[in-house]
């Protein structure tokens, strides 16, 4: 491996390389396949994000971009070296994840489980070194979370906990970051708040960011690159304004939509038919057929 | 700069010098430093002083009292002519079994409860230790069983009842109430066996499992003492450096993956600790009941910790045994029970609580 830093925040000079791909990727549990022939590079320096309906191999992809999942044929990529060859530890100190409904042991408090996003920096017998403390001390400032510290997680609202698991896996101090549905049970201004502060991590960090969402519109506005799935193939990856149209919305999710431009970012909005039996003389259904 | 923004910054100032509320102490020497958990400490060493006390006030009672002062006398190499045997022989393996057996099946208990998640997971309900047991009657019965071929015995069953377990639980991935069940249920299993072996045995042999099977120290020689502490002296420590991945895979397997555990070797490695513990005490002791199950959750309590108390658990553990073989001893003078009745006494009503408890909140 030549000229790669292994742990970075730096923005990559070309915005087209990628640290972190998948060529041909094959994921199944057991017997059962989820993701065919997969190929998936993820932009440096930008936020990816991946969409799709209910159990189109989304969440199964991001395990295996993480080393969670071995694939049963081909190879994920990171920094030009197999990730399976890598140690787990040696992984954990560039790719940072945060799974969909991790687990806070009861009675934690949040800095000591924002300090546990430290594990890959420390050794047995360095437990916690000045480095450490500065980290924690930024994740808990970035994610606003800083006056919780002394909280246990268990008391803490959803959005909350969901800032402190992300300090959790900010405090890692990873140059690539992926959240597996990091909005899922949060009201629409926590999700808001929760992709800002994803935005803000990317642009003035540079981190580069792989999100799973389930919301097409929050998707179109927050993501530079947008990856649409559909029975564990790719459907199409681009700008959302490249991906989003009524068609593809049909496509993948099934959902005959209307795509708009967001009157506020500019970027695609979808307005799904009125399928309700009082509305059948729908004006856009109409004009459609 | 306006005055909103100064009193932002400063605001921000004082957090950032402020000291993090971190949780444990930490000392650092030169480039090593270790977080060390104060109140874990002095939890430790209360519940060890007290274990020491109790520990010599068992020697010290009995048939034939012996005073403190001579016990201790004894201890530091000046025996009195009574004192020799009755101390050095007789109550003092005894005592140092007791202690040693307790600790191996805390530390056991509070390994297990945090891998299983859930305090039901010790290896006393699910099974382990009915292996272990299994494999030391076998030894008995079978090859006359000295307590080294009892130990290897024991070890083996309890290695094979976790694995039996495990492969019966298993069904992508392993899930703590399945866990549970299909290890309460292997550990009937291997009792129908013992009772089995029991009754087609010699009728010597059979004496000889029976008192031992309800978990006794009743005359523990040297050679226990070996057993159980040879196992505390190699398994203990690496107990307790498996404590940080143990405390990792509490925040769910990916998580503790993504954080870079390698989950599957260091649940294994736990596991065979854990299972080690418990078969070498079954092996000293027999199979004590409630000890492994008690300690965890006592001493998590005393130390108040959201983390697997596994060295708190270990002192908890053998002043539970100590005390109960005291009163094991003396509460039906001069006949002595053996220690696992009276530890029983004090599972029993604690295990039907949580099955209650845990029943009502859905957790099993």
């Amino acid at each position: 491996m030549i000229g790669e830093p292994p742990s970075t925040n730096g923005v990559h000079p070309d915005a087209r390389s990628s640290r972190l791909r998948a060529d041909h990727v094959r994921l199944a549990y057991d017997e059962h396949v989820v993701v065919q022939e997969l190929d998936l590079a993820i932009p440096d320096g930008q936020i990816t994000v991946i969409v799709g309906p209910n159990a189109c191999g989304k969440s199964t992809l991001l395990r295996a971009l993480a080393r969670l999942l071995k694939p049963s044929s081909g190879e994920v990529i990171l920094d030009g070296e197999l990730i399976h060859r890598l140690p787990t530890k040696e992984v954990a100190r560039r790719l940072g994840l945060l799974p969909q409904t991790p687990i806070a042991p009861q009675g934690i408090l949040v800095v000591d489980l924002v300090a546990r996003g430290r594990t890959p920096h420390q050794r047995l017998f360095q437990q916690w070194s000045d480095e450490d403390e500065r980290a924690v001390r930024a994740a808990l400032t970035a994610t606003d979370t800083m006056d919780l510290a002394d909280r246990p997680v268990d008391e803490l609202s959803g959005g909350q906990r969901q800032r402190v698991w992300i300090a959790m896996a900010l405090a890692q101090e990873t140059g690539l970051l992926l959240l597996d549905e990091p909005t899922t049970f949060l009201d629409i201004a926590h999700q808001v708040e929760i992709l800002d502060l994803v935005d803000r991590l990317n642009h003035e960090e540079g981190r580069t960011v792989v999100l799973v969402l389930h919301d097409l519109n929050l998707a179109c506005r927050y993501a530079h690159n947008l990856v649409a799935m559909v029975d564990g193939r790719i459907h199409g990856v681009g700008a959302p304004e490249e991906i989003i149209t009524n068609d593809t919305v049909e496509e993948v999710f099934g959902l005959p939509c209307v795509v708009v431009p967001d009157p506020l970012s500019g970027t695609p909005m979808i307005v799904p038919h009125d399928t309700r039996a009082s509305a059948r003389t729908d004006p856009a259904r109409t004009e459609r057929s | 700069m306006t005055t909103l923004e100064r009193s932002v910054e400063v605001e921000s100032g004082d957090l950032a010098s402020s000291e993090l509320p971190l949780r444990g102490h930490v000392i650092r020497l030169r480039g090593f430093s270790v977080r060390l958990d104060l109140r874990a400490v002095a939890v430790c060493a209360v519940v060890g002083m007290i274990t020491v006390a109790v520990g010599l006030w068992s020697i010290s009672v009995g048939d034939f009292p012996i005073p403190i002062s001579d016990v201790i006398a004894t201890l530091l190499g000046n025996p009195t002519e009574d004192s020799e045997f009755i101390v050095g022989t007789l109550r003092l393996p005894r005592v140092l079994v007791g202690v040693g057996v307790g600790a191996a099946f805390g530390m056991s208990g509070a390994i297990f409860q945090a891998l299983v998640r859930n305090p039901l997971g010790s290896p006393d309900i699910i099974g382990f230790n009915s292996g272990a047991a299994l494999g030391a009657v076998t030894m008995i019965v079978v090859v006359g069983g000295s307590s080294f071929q009892v130990s290897v015995g024991a070890l083996a069953g309890g290695v094979i009842a976790a694995l039996l377990v495990y492969l019966l639980a298993w069904k992508r991935g392993i899930q703590a109430y399945r866990l549970v069940l299909v290890g309460i249920g292997v550990g009937f299993a291997i009792t129908a066996v013992i009772d089995y072996m029991v009754t087609r045995a010699e009728i010597n042999d059979v004496q000889r499992a029976a008192v031992w099977l309800t978990g006794s120290l009743n005359g523990r020689s040297w050679d226990e003492v070996r057993i159980v502490w040879l196992a505390l002296l190699v398994l203990g420590p690496l107990a307790i450096l498996m404590q940080r991945a143990l405390d990792r895979l509490d925040l769910g397997d990916d998580t503790a993956a993504a954080l870079g555990v390698r989950v599957s070797p260091s649940k294994l490695a736990l596991v065979l600790v854990g299972v080690a513990l418990a078969a070498l005490g079954v092996a000293a002791a027999g199979p004590i009941a409630f000890v492994a199950f008690v300690s965890g959750p006592i001493a998590r309590r005393l130390v108040n910790t959201p983390r697997a108390a596994v060295v708190p658990a270990a002192f908890v553990g053998a002043l539970v045994v100590v005390v109960a073989d005291l009163a094991a001893r003396r509460v039906l003078a001069p006949t002595e029970l053996p220690v696992g009745i009276m530890t029983a006494l004090i599972g029993a009503p604690y295990l039907l609580w949580l099955l209650t408890r845990q029943a009502r909140t859905g957790a099993l």
